[in-house]
Order: structure tokens, then sequence, then C-alpha cells
């Protein structure tokens, strides 16, 4: 986690500059009180809608019958594990994106998570930009751009079957990483990614660098992508991460 | 020996000797049994068959010559030395002839088989003893029959007959040899019950005694090491034998509780004294926050400055957490074949912009493709939190910076290496304690960290079986991960 991550709030100027992707509806199941609390009406000041259970029973019945974007679910609970309530509701075929929280943070503890069925997992204490950032990318994962064979946001164009890159018709040489990671903030343009999101998905490592490696890789893409045109597209969100966005 | 009954019950070795000599015990006195039950029948059988040879040829000498020459023949047979017993008497139980003085009483009125052995007396028995019981020779033990059962006579099983005239004719023959062949037997048994509770003394005593003199200095030794002194080792005699090996394996127990130990108070120490500062820190700056006059911005910032220090200060206690998990046998659930040379592809990659902006040229060395079995994840943060490292401290280079990462092969060994041509640590001893947690050696105080970096790869290295070790790089330091090969690779 970046170390000013927790100095984004919602509720802050900063939000005015984040595009949201409409509101969702989110169900937390977390069992304890001020956390759950807490999340409610952060997400709420977001501007979307957040249920909260208090134990893996009742999440397991409110997400069966609820229809959520999203789900945040703690991993220890009370009357039902956070992990059997998922794989009870992938059982079921509900394939409502999960978000795991756990106090557990080591390589196998996320290993089981994920591969109970959940689609990303955050270790406490979060910040909560970063959790923010990330089911908001979840969310986006249910209507996918996974498909699409070509990404444009503004005038920059990524082909992802020709591995070329063109902003205004002009061609961008990239290096396979950087190409990566343009694909990545492209497939979430007009969303914060956070710096462990680009840790994770763009080189599959989980840890802290010590260094903040990621914003020297960034600012070399941004490099690349901006220099020579006049708008900038690559926005750094303060204190939480990075957005491509037009305009 | 000084001890009371229950003490010496309390040691296995007394326990396990009087076990085995009751177990012998009961076995012998069962098999003796057995034995003199079986042959006390087949004697009996013997004798009866005797009898009934005798009582045949007795029949047949009465068929031809009737009672005359009946008499003739027992008289006869009577006389013979070693003789069975023949009696011939009347309706009365009058005794007319044969070989018995006088016998015990009701023996004649059942006809058939006798079923209990019964005493009497032969002819010139009497005088016999007279003779022979007030000399009491001992050096003829059992040698006469006549000897035997004194006043009450011998024992003797018969076969008792009516005649066809109604005179009753006994045949019967001696007990004396089964007896004495029961008496021996009963001698051996108590000769054997004797030698084998000697022999569990002596086992319990030599063998026993010896066992339980070593198990004592064991417990004795470990009750000094449980009284706080953890540097002490159980007491190996180099016998080699189970008290050895059981020794030795719990004295390498005690090694790794200490190194266990001593990690844990360094930690401790080292909490108390490297997470006291930030905490203090925080607390002071919400202090001053509060007591003095401020706008909005000013809590802003302070409370900005709080979450940082925060984050700063859990992902220390995350990587004590990690480096304590590490050394404890993390669960190896979640090794693989790890493709070092794409890890070292991936770390340098991901470092080569930091190094660029830094001035320092990132170079890379890959001999071969090498593969070994662990954590990619964690193999990855071990090179780059050196690389980091090599990074900042190259920087301070006479020469051009330069980081150099290297794989290798070296003696049976998968090395990952990387040097830096920085000032690097010339004090060998400096050098040795670059691993140790918190260590920051003085020229490092200034650059950021928490002083765990080389902590956590050194605890990496050791769950994959293999070492950490920082030499001196002629100039700068050479930091080398080295991976034990395994032979299928």
């Amino acid at each position: 986690m970046h170390p000013e991550a927790m100095t984004h709030m919602p509720a802050t100027q900063s939000s005015s500059e984040i595009a949201y992707n409409g509101p969702m509806k989110i169900l937390v199941i977390e069992d304890d009180r001020e956390a759950a609390d807490y999340l409610q009406k952060a997400f709420t000041e977001a501007g979307h809608t957040a249920h909260v259970a208090g134990d893996g029973e009742t999440g397991f019945a409110l997400a069966d019958s609820g229809d959520y974007d999203v789900m945040v679910v703690d991993r220890m609970l009370p009357r039902r594990d956070g992990l059997s309530v998922i794989a009870g509701l992938r059982s079921r075929g509900n394939t409502t994106p999960v978000l795991i929280l756990s106090a557990l943070g080591e390589v196998d503890d996320r290993v089981t998570g994920l591969r109970a069925g959940g689609d990303d997992y955050l270790t406490k204490p979060y910040a909560f930009s970063e959790l923010l950032a990330r089911v908001e990318v979840l969310n986006r994962r249910a209507s996918a751009r996974e498909a699409e064979t070509v990404y444009r946001v503004g005038d920059l164009e990524l082909d992802r079957l020709s591995h070329s890159v063109r902003r205004a018709a002009r061609e961008i040489t990239l290096q396979p990483r950087e190409f990566r990671l343009l694909e990545y903030l492209m497939r979430h343009a007009g969303q914060v990614v956070t710096r462990t999101m680009l840790l994770e998905n763009v080189w599959d490592y989980h840890f802290d660098p010590q260094t903040n490696v990621i914003d020297v890789h960034v600012s070399r893409l941004r490099g690349k992508i901006e220099k020579g045109f006049d708008k900038p597209i690559l926005h750094t969100v303060r204190g939480a991460g990075y957005m491509l966005k037009s305009g | 020996m000084a001890f009371s009954m229950p003490a010496i019950m309390k040691t296995t070795a007394a326990r396990l000797s009087a076990l085995y000599f009751l177990l012998f015990a009961i076995c012998a006195v069962l098999l003796v049994f057995y034995m003199t039950s079986l042959s006390a029948r087949m004697l009996t059988g013997q004798t009866q068959e005797t009898i009934n040879d005798e009582v045949l040829g007795l029949a047949r000498a009465y068929q031809r010559g009737g009672l005359p020459l009946l008499v003739r023949v027992v008289e006869q047979r009577s006389r013979q030395p070693g003789a069975n017993l023949y009696l011939i008497a009347d309706t009365n139980g009058q005794i007319l002839t044969g070989n018995v003085q006088s016998l015990e009483p009701g023996v004649l009125e059942a006809e058939g088989w006798t079923t209990e052995p019964f005493s009497y007396r032969r002819f010139g028995e009497g005088e016999l003893e007279r003779q022979r019981n007030p000399i009491a020779d001992p050096n003829e033990p059992g040698q006469s029959e006549v000897q035997v059962e004194g006043e009450k006579g011998h024992n003797a099983i018969a076969l008792v007959l009516r005649l066809p005239n109604q005179m009753i004719m006994l045949v019967g023959r001696d007990l004396g040899e089964p007896e004495r062949f029961r008496a021996v037997i009963r001698r051996a048994l108590m000769l054997a019950l004797g030698m084998m509770a000697l022999g569990g003394l002596l086992i319990w005593f030599f063998v026993g005694r010896a066992a339980l003199k070593r198990i004592d200095s064991v417990s004795e030794a470990s009750r000094r090491i449980m009284g706080g002194d953890l540097s002490g080792r159980l007491p190996v005699t180099g016998a080699g034998d189970e008290f050895d090996r059981l020794s030795e394996n719990l004295n390498s127990m005690l090694a790794r509780i200490a190194t266990l130990n001593e990690g844990l108070k360094q930690v401790s120490d080292n909490i108390a004294h490297d997470l006291k500062t930030p905490l203090t820190r925080l607390r002071n700056r919400a202090e001053a926050t509060l007591s003095g006059k401020h706008n909005s911005a000013d809590y802003r910032q302070a409370l900005e400055a709080t979450i940082a220090e925060s984050d700063q200060l859990i992902k220390t206690f995350n990587a004590i957490l990690m480096i304590s998990r590490l050394e404890a046998g993390y669960s190896s659930e979640s090794t693989s074949r790890v493709d070092l040379a794409a890890s070292v592809r991936d770390v340098v990659e991901l470092y080569e912009p930091v190094a660029e902006e830094a001035g320092v040229t990132l170079e890379t060395s890959v001999q071969d493709a090498f593969a070994v079995e662990g954590n990619r994840e964690l193999i990855g943060q071990a090179l780059s939190n050196i690389v980091d490292n090599a990074i900042k401290y190259s920087t301070d280079s006479t020469a051009k910076p330069t980081v150099r990462v290297a794989l290798d092969r070296l003696g049976g060994e998968i090395r990952l290496s990387v040097t830096d041509n920085g000032q690097g640590i010339p004090d060998d001893a400096d050098r040795a304690r670059a691993t140790e947690r918190f260590v920051r050696l003085e020229k490092s105080r200034s650059q950021p960290g928490s002083g765990l970096g080389l902590s956590l790869a050194k605890a990496i290295m050791t769950f994959h079986n293999g070492r950490l070790d920082l030499l001196p790089g002629n100039p700068g330091l050479s930091v080398v991960m080295s991976f034990p090969e395994r032979e299928d690779r």
C-alpha cells in the first residue's frame, strides 16, 4: 500500500475528478460493526449503495436473494466462514464478483481465497481508496472489456492483436511491459488504478516494493504517450493511483 | 542398595524384570503341569495294560487247572523280584494267598479298577522296615520300594475280580515309579523358578541399572536446562547407542529452540527500540496538532502525515511477521518450479527505470535458465529487496555506479548474485551483522527503509534451504543467494 493512499477520501475534492461507472449495489459481509459502518458510510459517500450483513449466514441469504454488483466479504465470520459463503454462492451459480478482506496476508492465504471463488484479495489494514478502486474495477469486470480487441480512450488507440499503439494516428513504440501497463490502464479507463493493482496485474507480484518503482514506470509511459501531444491523458490521482481518461 | 521397594518398582528396568520373571514363571509352571499330567496318564495306561496282560494269563491258568493252578501260579509270580501285587481272598475278604499282607479297607469290595490309588503292605515288609529304617541309609534313595512310604505302606492301583467260585482276586501294580517321576519334575520346577528369579535380578542389576543411570543423567541434564540454562546439553557418551542418538536429537532440538529463543529476544528488543520511535513521533504529532491553533489545512497535513507514518509501521510489522513465519517453517504448500532467469528478468525490468533515474547502470548476466523448487513471489521479493539496496548504495561509487545481477552455478549450488560497485561494507563483522533484523549500519541510517529488507531476504533463503551471503565486491558489496541444486533439474 502506498503510504499516502489513505489521504484519498471519496468525499474530498479528488472525488470530482473521478468518473465513476455509475452507482453500484454493494454487499458488505463483515462482523466488525465499526468497520462495516465505516465501509457503508464511505461507499455511500462515493455514490454507491451498500448493505451490511454481520455474519456468514445472513450474508449468504442476502447475497443469494439480492442482486448485487459487487460483494466485499470478510474471511473470518461468525456462523459461517467467509470462504464457505463464497464457495456456496458459486456452487449455486452466483457469479457476483467478490473481494475478500482478510487479516491473513501470506501468499498461501491469498491463493486459498482466490481458489474458493474470490476475485480479489485485500489484506487488513487496507486503505479505503485501495478498496474502492478494486471494488470499482471488479464491478466493471462484470461487463467485461476483456473481449474487445481494440481499446480506445480519446485519441489513444491500442490494438491488442497487432500489439500497436497510436495516438492521433501517430504510431507510438512501447516496450512489452509498457504495452501491458497501458493495456491494463486502458481496460480500466475512467477508473482509479492503484500502484499495487498495477504491480499485481502487470508484473504478477504481490509484495510491497521498497522504492516506488511503479511511479517511475508510469512516468516513463506517460512520457511516451503524452510528449508531443497537447492534452494529458494519464492522470495521477493524488494519494490513490492513476487514471487514464480523455479530457 | 538403599532403595525402598516402591522406589525400585518405579524404575522401568525393575518393572520389566519383574514382568518377565512372572511371565516365564507362569509359562514354566503351566508346562510342567502339562507334562506331568500327560506322562502320568501315559504311565497309568501302561500300568493298566500290564495288569490286563497278567489277568489274561491268570485267567488262562484258571481255565486250564482251576483254582489250584491259579493259586500256584500266583504264589510263583509273587515271589519274583519286583513282582506285581497278587492277592486271592475268600468271600469274607480273608486273604488266602498272594504277596499282599494288608490293604486299605474297602478296596476288595468294589469289582473292577480301583478308582483311587490305595495303600497296602507286602508280606515280609514289616521286618525289612525294622531293619532298614534305623539305619536310614541316605546313599540309596528310592532304591527299594520298601523304603518309600513307611508306616502307611505303598500306593498302588489294581484290578479287582470275582472268580466264578465267588472268591476275590486282585492284581495290582505299585505306583512308586510315577510318583518318583513326579517328584523329580517338581524339584526341576523349583530349581527353574529359582534360577529365573536369580536371572531376573541379575538382568535388573546389570542391564537395568546401567540404563537407569543413563536416563537419570539425561533427566538431570534436562532439569538443569529447564531451570533456565538453555546452553546446557545432554550427555553423549560416544557409544552410538539408542541413548546417544536420543541425546543427540534432543540436543539439536535444544539448539533450534535456543536459536528461536534468541531470535525472539532480539526481535522484542528491536521492536521495543525501532517501533517505539515512530510511535512516539506519531503521538507527539497528534498532541502538538491538538494543542495549537490550526486551520483545517494544518489538520489535514497532520492527519496525512499520521497516516503515512502508520502505513510505514504496518509495513514494518508485516515484514516482522513474515520473517517470523518464514523462520518458523512456513507452509510449503505454495512452492513450485521457479524459473530463476525469469525472476531476474522480471525484477531487473521492474527496477531498470529507477536505476536509470538514479544514474545507475543495471547489468544482467544469466548463464543458463536455472530453475529451483520454491515460491516465485518470495524469490522475487528477496531479489527486489537486494536490488533495491544495491541501487541505493552504489550511488556513492567513485566510478560509474553499476549493479550487476548474475545467475550462475558454482559447486552444486545455483547462485543468484547482486553486486554493486559502491563503498560496500568493508568491515567483516558489519557485513555479518547486516542481515540481522533491524540492523542498519551507520551510514545507512540516513537512507529510508525499515532495516528489514536483507533480514527478510535471508529468511526467504532459509525457507528455500539456501543461504544468503554478503561478500566483499572489490569494490562494493556482493549479495549472493545460493540455492541447492536439485538432481532432477
